[in-house]
């Protein structure tokens, strides 16, 4: 539809300084250039082409993204046409990184940065940040609904320049940076004689840059952590902390249903018989046994085979150590038959007695049974002694595990947190608090 | 559109308004400046061929932001020390007009305002300087002093002979988008928003070699 007059050229030009071709990729957007070969930057603002700078590289740099490389970002084609080494000083060490003009002719340019393996995908922000107050005394601006957290200021200094930029670009200039953190974005403002120019990135990782341009191999991966890396563990202590709860009620209900059906450890069992009719002395002991944990109280079960008969026990409960004994008796009947009313039966042919406060030890049990000298046949029984095992340990020990790994992991975000605030102008303590 | 047809007074062509309201157009054929007077076109000057240019909007290029409707009608090229931005003069389908301004792919709307504030001469401006128009505070964000590069199609005033102008642009922390005008006295004000390029919806684009 378009006439070919209408159809926007690339533009190639000669180098004034050597005569080599330099090719426009930015369709006349770009203010620079510059000439790869000679490395002379060029003004490109107007048809006639000035030589703004010749400059010396100790180091030709490589950029990672090779210039003319196209990719896909947010669903758009963008080509890497700029490529410029820019570094700061900071406690007498200077540090570089890399940015990356990118430029789309409908959408314009955007930009990438990487500083030791961490991506930033930068844009131009049309609206003006405005002071949001402070934060742990420190300066905050807020844009977009989101406060972003003053991390540094600094001087920025062009190192080495390839590729085209929409501003004239030479290599020394310096320009004022602040940037302010809120991960993973980070607000930047650059300022210029004057001028505020405020961009806002977003962190990400090398792989999606590796992706969307479709680089060959793989990202270096990142070193250190950057001032606006996500956290890891952002979070991350908040989640364990509720998931802790939710285990913690969990095991508190199951102690509980554990304290009613099952808590009550066997400690002693043992089947005997006695018939009325038999010589010698009825009393005898058991063998001995041990009651653990602290005082509590003990239950012991008699099971006959009363059949409409009775027998009468006595019990004492003796501590082998201390001989504090413990006596009691228990009366045990089972009758039934049938009458005009139909089926009855009156007493039950087990027997279920607690004792109260039992302090630990060892102990036995002194058994004498009576019955009806005229009882029709012997009764067999079994003497089971249980005690209350209290599962109180076994929760607190679960209690205690369960809040391990939501405190390593608020310790390892604090970690996280102190390290990336150690490189801003903001150095914390590790003892202040943490960032959730 | 509404298309009033005349004749060039220098070279006989028909010149075709693409806005009912323009008060200067540019011949097509012979590059002449009409200004135009009543029914009468007179020229006034010859504009020169313009820049190369790279933005992807021409004459004639359609959109629609939010329910607004729109036609580009024409244009006016500006220079200033760090390059070049186009002011695309919009009519709406309700016969008023606008501006769509394309500097390095960065779009703003703005329309002329009525505003009754009064506007600090071009020698007092400094960036960051707070105005509060329709209770909203703007704030200079550049001062530019630029020049004409060209104009092209309709345009609602006589710019034929203007050279230098200062602007000062202003922004808001919610995207909105001003600019103060000193080529008139007083100065002319403009409100409007920056746009994302895919909310203008613009058809009849030009197209760029390798990238269709």
């Amino acid at each position: 539809m378009a006439a070919a007059a209408n159809v926007v050229r690339i533009r190639a030009l000669a180098c004034p300084n050597c005569g080599s071709a330099v090719e426009l990729r930015g369709m006349g957007n770009s203010l620079s250039a510059v000439c790869g070969h000679c490395l002379t930057v060029l003004d490109t603002s107007s048809p006639s082409v000035k030589i703004l700078q010749t400059f010396e590289a100790k180091i030709r740099e490589q950029p990672a993204i090779p210039l003319g490389t196209r990719g896909k970002w947010d669903g758009d084609p963008w080509e890497t046409v700029g490529f410029m080494v820019r570094s700061m000083k900071a406690g007498g060490v200077r540090y570089s990184w890399r940015e990356y003009v990118l430029f789309n002719p409908y959408k314009g340019f955007r930009y990438l940065t990487e500083y030791n393996g961490h991506w930033n995908d930068v844009k131009v922000v049309r609206s003006l940040p405005e002071a949001a107050g402070k934060r742990r005394s420190i300066e905050q601006v807020r844009v977009l609904g989101n406060a972003y957290t003053h991390f540094q200021t600094y001087s920025a200094r062009v190192d080495f320049v390839l590729g085209e930029f929409p501003w004239r670009v030479r290599v020394g200039d310096r320009a004022a940076l602040r940037d302010y953190v809120d991960p993973p974005r980070m607000l930047s403002s650059e300022e210029t004689a004057g001028e505020i120019a405020w961009s806002l990135g977003e962190y990400i990782p090398g792989s999606v840059v590796w992706k969307n341009f479709n680089l060959p191999g793989h990202a270096p991966p990142p070193s250190g952590i950057y001032a606006n890396q996500p956290s890891p563990y952002k979070g991350r202590p908040g989640e364990l902390w509720r998931l802790c709860l939710w285990f913690l009620i969990l095991v508190f209900v199951l102690s509980i249903g554990f304290s009613i059906f099952d808590s009550k450890a066997t400690a002693y069992t043992g089947h005997f018989g006695y018939s009325p009719r038999q010589k010698g002395e009825a009393a005898f002991v058991t063998p001995s046994f041990d009651l653990k944990g602290r005082t509590s109280s003990v239950e012991i079960t008699t099971d006959t085979d009363l059949d409409n008969n009775w027998v009468y026990l006595n019990l004492a409960l003796i501590n082998e150590q201390s001989g504090q004994t413990y006596d009691f008796g228990r009366e045990i009947s089972y009758y039934h038959g049938r009458d005009s009313d139909g089926n009855w039966t009156e007493g039950n042919a087990t027997d279920n007695v607690t004792l109260s406060s039992i302090p630990s030890g060892r102990y036995f049990l002194r058994v004498e049974p009576e019955m009806d000298a005229n009882a029709p046949r012997e009764v067999n029984y079994s003497l089971r002694v249980r005690r209350d095992v209290p599962t109180y340990s076994f929760f607190w020990i679960a209690a205690l595990l369960l809040t391990l790994p939501p405190i390593f992991t608020w310790f390892r975000s604090l970690k996280f947190e102190t390290a990336r605030w150690n490189e801003s102008d903001h150095p914390r303590s590790s003892s202040s608090g943490d960032d959730d | 559109m509404s298309q009033p047809i005349a004749n060039c007074p220098s070279c006989g062509a028909p010149v075709r308004f693409r806005w009912s309201s323009a008060v200067q157009t540019v011949c097509e054929y012979c590059h002449s400046i009409l200004v135009r007077h009543d029914l009468d076109l007179n020229k006034v000057g010859e504009v020169s061929d313009l820049p190369p240019d790279s933005s992807p909007i021409q004459l004639g290029t359609e959109g629609k932001f939010r329910e607004f409707a729109f036609v580009v009608v024409g244009r006016i090229l500006y220079e200033y020390d760090d390059g070049r931005w186009n002011e695309w003069h919009i009519g709406f389908q309700n016969g008023s007009s606008g501006w769509l301004s394309d500097a390095q792919g960065e779009y703003a709307l703005s329309i002329l305002s009525a505003n009754t504030v009064p506007l600090p001469p071009a020698s007092e401006l400094t960036t960051g300087r707070p105005f509060q128009f329709d209770n909203r505070v703007y704030r200079i964000t550049t001062i530019t002093i630029a020049h004409y590069a060209g104009v092209e199609g309709d345009l609602p005033f006589e710019y034929w002979d203007k050279t230098v102008c200062n602007f000062a642009d202003l922004g808001t922390p919610d995207a909105r988008f001003g600019t103060i005008d000193y080529s008139e006295s007083p100065p002319l004000l403009f409100l409007g928003e920056f746009v994302a390029f895919d909310e203008l919806h613009l058809r009849n684009l030009r197209q760029f070699e390798g990238w269709s």
